[in-house]
């Protein structure tokens, strides 16, 4: 094969590793979407936050430092532990389910009925608030996480495709764990959402609010259930994120990636997140290779949210999204 | 006049047992506007109860204050003799109380089945790793379930429709899928908001025919609004007649019949 079919073959599945990176974050939205119609701006910084705390549980970071010494005159930082990745994420979830209860005790059950743009608004504000309070609790420092994934390159893919084609294939591992990881979550998902009653009444509360009622489905229940799988959904992309990049406030801009992937794929779609965010990594990659060098590199920048707008223009409903068609 | 304590026989001879639903001097205020003024009625075990009325009487919102989407200022709701404290629209179902809903409330994504399926959601004990894995109880369980929606498909006539999106299917067998699903979960009482509104006179019958059909085979308590005078005469066995939130009339078709305060209601009478 030629270098440059095979350098572009490389690229091509690197792209699918960063695709799958985006599909997590989007998933996390439409989960929340789906569920209760409502655009969920800090599923980003939700994402951050889940990994900040789950660095600084792993690493016995004391939540709250600063503001507990400038406030008692202590000097308390460290619990002094060092917790196992499990045991880290186990915590981390059990987190992630209390800001579930409490996002959707303290906010969003006060806005039910409300109009779209307004619980969009509250979750910026959410995202913001969130955003200070990871700093707060865990601090504005890049951290280092290591969940115990392996990383760099994956030396057997690159000596087959050496031996093969007298051209290694660079793959990270990490990337390699992140498309399993995202394979098993979305299936997981889909089984949650097709085969238990948990499911069922999630996709009922999804669809009309009154008719869920009076069949005896608590709609704060599975608003509390939603938001805790999108806070899950989030661990598993901001541990694969901050795997990859540290963990750095810079992390919650991964939600603007997401959104040209929604775009793509639809807002109400779990597989069309998942295609969406693939056909963005690929196609980002793909373009810098094919396109990049004639007009000057950096088109990974503005690729997405090109394409987002092609897709907005002519097929405003996504890939898979449920096509909107108004009776007369 | 009816027996009030012990229950009574109806015309066609079917025996109508005790008191299941009493609401008891019900006040129910939207701001200024009083949508329910001080009424009082019960339901009996086994009837088929029409709530009728012109326009804007009252109607829905009683049927809203029976399964909990409205709390009335005023007045005690008593279920099975025990005063039924302030609920959530979905503890009401939980009790039993199984609805439709007058502009029809379905689950537009989903199939026929799995819309009558949620009916049952409260019948279904084992939790989630056991429906995700598909094991042992969870199995014996969806089957029993599937079994019991099963029935209820056949006995409304649907089974041709079952995998069919609901979204898709014309506005006289989406009422027809909105009745599965509230008979899917074994009410103990069937609250209906205008079954028959906006249907041609064919699938009036048909209607007329299930809500009969399910009183008499499942013994099923019915209470039900009703715009069609000629329907709920020939349905009910006992009927509440509604004005401007006002109790007028309440007893079988018969006496509702004759009463003046109905005929007035209903025809108009000239205020001198």
């Amino acid at each position: 094969m030629p270098d440059q079919l095979l350098f572009g073959t490389e690229v091509f599945l690197n792209g699918l590793m960063a695709g799958v990176l985006y599909a997590l974050v989007a998933l996390g939205f439409v989960l929340i979407y789906k569920a209760s119609g409502i655009f969920n701006y800090a599923q980003g910084v939700m994402a951050l936050f889940a990994a900040l705390t789950l660095v600084g549980i792993m690493e016995g970071q004391v939540p709250f430092a600063h503001l507990i010494n400038a406030a008692l005159g202590t000097e308390v930082h460290h619990f002094g532990w060092h917790l196992p990745a499990f045991v880290g994420i186990v915590l981390t979830v059990i987190v992630m389910i209390v800001l579930a209860w409490l996002v959707n005790t303290l906010i969003m059950r006060h806005l039910v009925n409300q109009e779209p743009i307004i619980l969009f608004m509250a979750t910026i504000g959410l995202a913001y608030f969130m955003e200070g309070l990871g700093d707060l609790m865990w601090g504005a420092d890049i951290k280092k996480l290591d969940v115990g994934l392996p990383q760099g390159i994956n030396t057997l893919i690159d000596e087959t495709t050496f031996n093969a084609f007298g051209y290694g294939f660079f793959i990270d591992n990490l990337d390699i764990w992140a498309t399993v990881i995202a394979a098993i979550l979305v299936v997981a998902l889909m089984i949650f959402s097709q085969y238990t009653k948990q499911g069922r009444a999630l996709r009922a509360v999804a669809d009309d609010h009154q008719a869920a009622l009076s069949v005896g489905i608590s709609l704060n229940f599975i608003w509390v259930l939603v938001w805790s799988i999108a806070g899950f959904v989030a661990l598993v992309a901001g541990i694969m994120w901050g795997a990859k990049s540290g963990v750095q406030f810079s992390l919650s801009l991964i939600a603007l990636k997401a959104l040209p992937v929604l775009m793509l794929g639809g807002f109400t779609s779990i597989p069309g997140a998942i295609v969406g965010g693939l056909i963005i990594g690929v196609g980002e990659k793909m373009f810098e290779f094919l396109i990049g060098p004639m007009v000057g590199g950096a088109t990974e920048n503005w690729f997405a949210y090109v394409l987002a707008l092609l897709f907005l223009v002519f097929r405003p409903q996504g890939l898979f999204g449920e096509k909107i068609i108004e009776r007369v | 006049m009816l027996d009030q304590s012990e229950g009574y026989t109806t015309e066609d001879g079917r025996k109508i047992g005790g008191v299941v639903m009493e609401m008891k001097n019900i006040t129910l205020r939207f701001g200024g506007v009083v949508a329910i003024k001080d009424i009082s009625f019960d339901i009996r075990e086994g009837e088929i109860r029409a709530i009728i009325g012109p326009n804007g009487a009252g109607k829905s919102s009683m049927l809203n204050v029976i399964s909990g989407f409205y709390v009335p200022q005023e007045g005690e709701v008593l279920y099975n003799g025990k005063q039924r404290p302030q609920m959530k629209p979905f503890e009401v179902a939980r009790q039993g109380i199984a609805r439709t809903f007058q502009n029809i409330a379905l689950f537009e994504g989903m199939s026929v089945l799995d819309n009558v399926m949620t009916g049952r959601l409260n019948k279904m004990k084992t939790n989630m790793f056991q429906q995700a894995i598909w094991k042992g109880k969870a199995e014996k369980e969806e089957v029993e379930n599937r079994e019991a929606v099963e029935r209820v498909i056949d006995f409304l006539e649907i089974q041709n429709i079952r995998k069919t999106p609901v979204s898709r299917l014309p506005y006289g067998l989406k009422k027809r899928v909105e009745l599965a699903r509230a008979l899917a979960a074994e009410p103990s009482l069937l609250l209906l908001d205008e079954p028959m509104a906006g249907m041609n006179v064919e699938e009036k019958e048909d209607m007329s025919r299930f809500i009969l059909d399910v009183n008499d085979e499942f013994g099923t308590t019915i209470a039900l609004i009703e715009h069609d005078m000629g329907v709920v005469m020939d349905l009910s066995d006992r009927v509440v007649v509604m004005d401007y939130g006002k109790k007028i009339g309440d007893g079988t078709p018969d006496e509702v019949r004759n009463n003046q305060a109905v005929i007035d209601a209903y025809l108009g009478v000239a205020h001198d």
